[in-house]
């Protein structure tokens, strides 16, 4: 039996709706993409080791922060409020200024993040963070 | 005077490069997009004044969340001893050096906690951290 040659058909993948299907795609990756990028503070950590690297004494700040989310300044108690102006005082100062910043166990977070603004506000860009204590 | 008329031109904005440029709008979200996505811990983020972005792209940042139960939480990884904390951030350190680690803390949480989350990042190498708020004066 002899098989009839076909007849040559046109084929062709229809291309008219693929605008469509990019548009479509286009909008679902439009809907999925999140744009919002996240924002806070920097903050880079004191390196791993214990080795001590001496620092001239002048040149330390220690700022505590207690459980009752009060700031302590070389020893006198000030509002956390008002830190910007007293380290940006400190750092005219002395450029070299590095703060130390410890906080108590027991204080909260919160506190931490607004006394580092503060420290950013003021434009201390050497902070380091004092080990916690041991128990 | 008589004015001539002009004569008729066909006005019509070309749409046979539409497509294209569909195309490059999609390429561009397409590679604009990160799927991964986090669902993390349900935390009140405290705010500050001075935030500023992330320096890196989000495909370089893990997330750490804390809430103020001390649960903590890297990438949805579930940290149940704090020390484990250690290796899972050297495990992301080492697969990426540009790492930032966003710690997205509670505002109530207590400072152990977040002393406890710096001392393991530190010995892990992912010194460089981001402390996630929301823009506002206090």
């Amino acid at each position: 039996m002899i098989i009839g040659k076909k007849k040559e058909k046109d084929v062709e993948i229809p291309s008219a709706s693929l605008a469509d299907i990019v548009f479509l795609l286009l909008i679902f990756f439009l809907v999925t993409t999140s744009i919002d990028t996240e924002k806070g503070l920097d903050l880079v950590l004191p390196p791993p080791g214990k080795e001590e690297i001496k620092i001239p004494k002048k040149n330390i700040t220690n700022l505590f922060i207690n459980a009752a989310g009060q700031a302590m300044i070389d020893n006198e108690v000030v509002d956390v409020n008002q830190l910007a102006g007293i380290i940006k005082e400190k750092l005219f100062e002395n450029p070299l200024l590095i703060v130390s910043l410890k906080t108590h166990k027991d204080s909260e977070y919160n506190v931490y993040v607004h006394v580092l603004d503060q420290l950013k506000k003021a434009g201390a860009k050497r902070i380091s963070l004092a080990d916690p204590d041991e128990e | 005077m008589e004015f001539k008329k002009k004569t008729n031109i066909k006005l019509s904005i070309p749409t046979a490069s539409m497509p294209d440029i569909i195309f490059m709008l999609l390429i561009f979200f397409m590679v604009a997009t990160v799927i991964r996505q986090y669902s993390g811990l349900k935390v009140e983020l405290p705010d500050a004044a001075k935030i500023q972005k992330l320096a890196v792209s989000k495909r370089h940042i893990s997330t750490i969340w804390i809430d103020k139960n001390n649960n903590v939480v890297m990438d949805d990884i579930p940290v149940k001893n704090i020390k484990n904390l250690r290796n899972l951030a050297y495990q992301k350190r080492a697969a990426d050096p540009q790492l930032i680690v966003s710690i997205k803390a509670d505002k109530y949480t207590k400072m152990n906690t977040i002393n406890k989350v710096h001392q393991e990042l530190r010995e892990a190498s992912a010194i460089r951290v981001n402390y996630s708020a929301l823009p506002g004066e206090f």
